[in-house]
């Protein structure tokens, strides 16, 4: 079974392909959605396509899938219009998948359920890889807005520290935005950072 | 509060349901409207289709192919209200417009001649124009094929017409892989805006008052909802009146340009507000009225002879079998009673009528309603010839005698 794998995401296209070769499909090619790859796409004649919901260029692949003669065979969207949860859960990851049709759905069902976890797991993988992207960023304001306050104000690390949490508590504010607004004034006041 | 959610691509004309929600119309309407935003068509519709939303933004053509099942994904749909009238234009790169009429304004002014030049400059280009549409069923291809068909063009035949989403146009037209493309605004703007593109012809111009946007529900949801779709309908009219409010055209830019919605800067959204359009680059803009219509002249009432020409297209250009059944469920689509329903207690002027000739009006004209007073404005087509829903079978034949052999 021939898999094309249309992504915008060179990382996400990796994480599905593999989990595809582990599952024992070998025939798989990852299609990046940009200048001819439709063309591409019917030189290649895949029996399921796999693609990002979010990716844009979902309308020229499906005109293809209108006018193009090189498909021997009509390609349906998904694999049963009638399994809801299925395709329920396919749309809250993210996947949409093309299925040349008469293709027995035992055999593209494992296929959808395996990129749906996939996908998953990639956005999973995203938001905690953002979120430590955040905190890293975070870390070095309050570590600039500390050197600031231990320069100008003669304090040591721990008092610096604590100026800033005690300011944020009783404001009300997270400890970053004290620490940005610090920066900030400091800048314009013409001060170190 | 009762959620609803709705689909909608980064385009101008999602400014109803942008302004619903962040102006309170919506909330006022005891609705918590929750917008999805999707960069492509196909997205939209699956949403839809498959219930993750209760609604979607969408053009008028694949509310109808999609409900005779002409794409992917076959649906009964239902569009009881257009979020706009008009609101697109064709850009061409410089170096193809500079076969048609030196003078921009002219080639707007005079869209016969400009569509003759347009065929000629087909055959002095190096190979087969690229032209990039939005889909297949969007209102803009079809008003495209209509308007150089009347210069003996053949758009399935002289043109290579490829879809690419509204989003990605200008850097396809860029990179050179298109000649030029027809979208909604801001994209035909922010291509002139980025000294490529030309805007060479205006949805306006061709069709005076063209079919666009509606907003589009499954019909067993809708039916099933009326008292959701009741509250909603008001909600939109009111804020389609608040987007038509030019006062109001620097706070809905701005609240367009957030990266959520369009994404797109104050200048570039603007144009398509004020119908100040820039045509070509580093020159001023040039006054094009009612280049987008958001609430006035009953702009969101859904005539079922609109869906009708729309199907007049879809079988002109081979997309749709013809028959009277097809030809009844196309009309049903455009769904004027639960307009009539949904905004009986609004205070708007209601049309008497659901059908009428379409592009049969050259001046404003009074109609008949069923309260309060209705001015229409003129809605001629460019070669001013008028559709008249009664008899399809009668203007098909008119058009296939035009030539374009």
């Amino acid at each position: 079974m021939r898999i094309a794998i249309v992504d915008d995401s060179g990382l996400r296209a990796t994480v599905l392909g593999d989990g595809l070769r582990e599952a024992g499909y070998d025939d798989i090619h990852v299609v990046p959605p940009r200048g001819a790859f439709v063309a591409i796409l019917e030189r290649m004649a895949p029996d399921v396509v796999l693609m990002d919901l979010g990716s844009p260029s979902r309308d020229s692949l499906e005109e293809m899938l209108v006018v193009s003669r090189a498909l021997a065979r009509p390609i349906a969207m998904f694999v049963d219009q009638s399994d809801d949860a299925m395709i329920g859960a396919a749309i809250d990851a993210g996947v949409s998948a093309y299925v040349v049709d008469g293709l027995r759905k035992e055999r593209v069902k494992p296929i959808l359920d395996l990129a749906i976890r996939r996908f998953n797991a990639f956005a999973r993988m995203q938001a905690d890889l953002d979120e430590a992207r955040t905190a890293l960023a975070d870390r070095k304001t309050v570590d600039r807005a500390k050197a600031i306050l231990m320069k100008t104000r003669g304090l040591q690390e721990p008092e610096a520290y604590a100026a800033l949490r005690s300011a944020a508590m009783n404001q009300g504010r997270k400890i970053v935005d004290v620490a940005e607004a610090l920066i900030t004034a400091s800048s314009l006041l013409g001060g170190i950072e | 509060m009762i959620p609803v959610s709705v689909a909608f691509l980064p385009l101008t004309d999602s400014a109803v349901l942008i302004a619903a929600r962040e102006k309170g119309f919506a909330t006022d309407a005891g609705l918590a409207l929750d917008l999805v935003r999707t960069t492509s068509w196909a997205t939209a519709r699956d949403r839809l289709v498959y219930g993750q939303v209760q609604a979607a933004h969408m053009l008028a053509p694949l509310a109808i192919a999609v409900t005779l099942g002409l794409g992917q994904h076959p649906a009964t749909l239902a569009a009881p209200f257009k979020l706009n009238v008009n609101g697109n234009a064709l850009a061409m790169a410089s170096d193809f417009a500079a076969a048609l009429d030196p003078d921009p304004a002219q080639r707007l002014a005079d869209p016969v001649a400009a569509a003759h030049d347009f065929a000629g400059a087909i055959g002095l280009h190096r190979r087969k124009p690229v032209i990039g549409i939005v889909h297949r069923f969007s209102s803009h291809a079809l008003m495209l094929r209509y308007w150089l068909a009347s210069a003996g063009v053949n758009a399935d035949r002289d043109l290579s017409l490829r879809v690419l989403p509204p989003s990605l146009m200008v850097e396809a037209l860029r990179a050179g892989e298109i000649d030029g493309f027809i979208a909604g605004e801001p994209w035909s703007s922010v291509a002139v805006a980025d000294g490529i593109a030309e805007i060479v012809a205006a949805g306006s111009r061709i069709w005076q008052r063209g079919v666009e946007k509606v907003l589009a529900f499954r019909a067993d949801w809708m039916e099933a909802h009326p008292d959701i779709v009741d509250r909603l309908l008001p909600a939109l009219a009111r804020a389609a009146a608040w987007c038509d409010d030019a006062a109001n055209h620097d706070a809905l830019a701005a609240l367009l340009e957030r990266p959520e919605y369009v994404g797109r800067s104050a200048a570039e959204l603007m144009p398509a507000l004020t119908g100040r359009i820039v045509l070509r680059p580093g020159e001023g803009p040039i006054d094009v009225p009612d280049f987008l219509l958001f609430q006035r002249e009953a702009a969101n009432f859904p005539w079922r002879s609109q869906a009708l020409w729309i199907y007049s297209q879809l079988v002109r250009w081979g997309m749709v079998k013809t028959g009277p059944q097809i030809e009844r469920r196309a009309a049903d689509v455009f769904r004027s009673d639960v307009y009539r329903r949904a905004l009986a207690g609004s205070g708007l002027p209601m049309p008497g009528a659901s059908m009428k000739v379409e592009g049969a009006l050259s001046s404003p004209m009074s109609v008949g309603t069923h309260k309060g007073a209705l001015t229409l404005g003129p809605d001629r087509f460019f070669d001013g010839r008028a559709f008249d829903p009664n008899d399809v079978t009668g203007y098909l034949k008119g058009l296939a005698a035009i030539s374009t052999d």
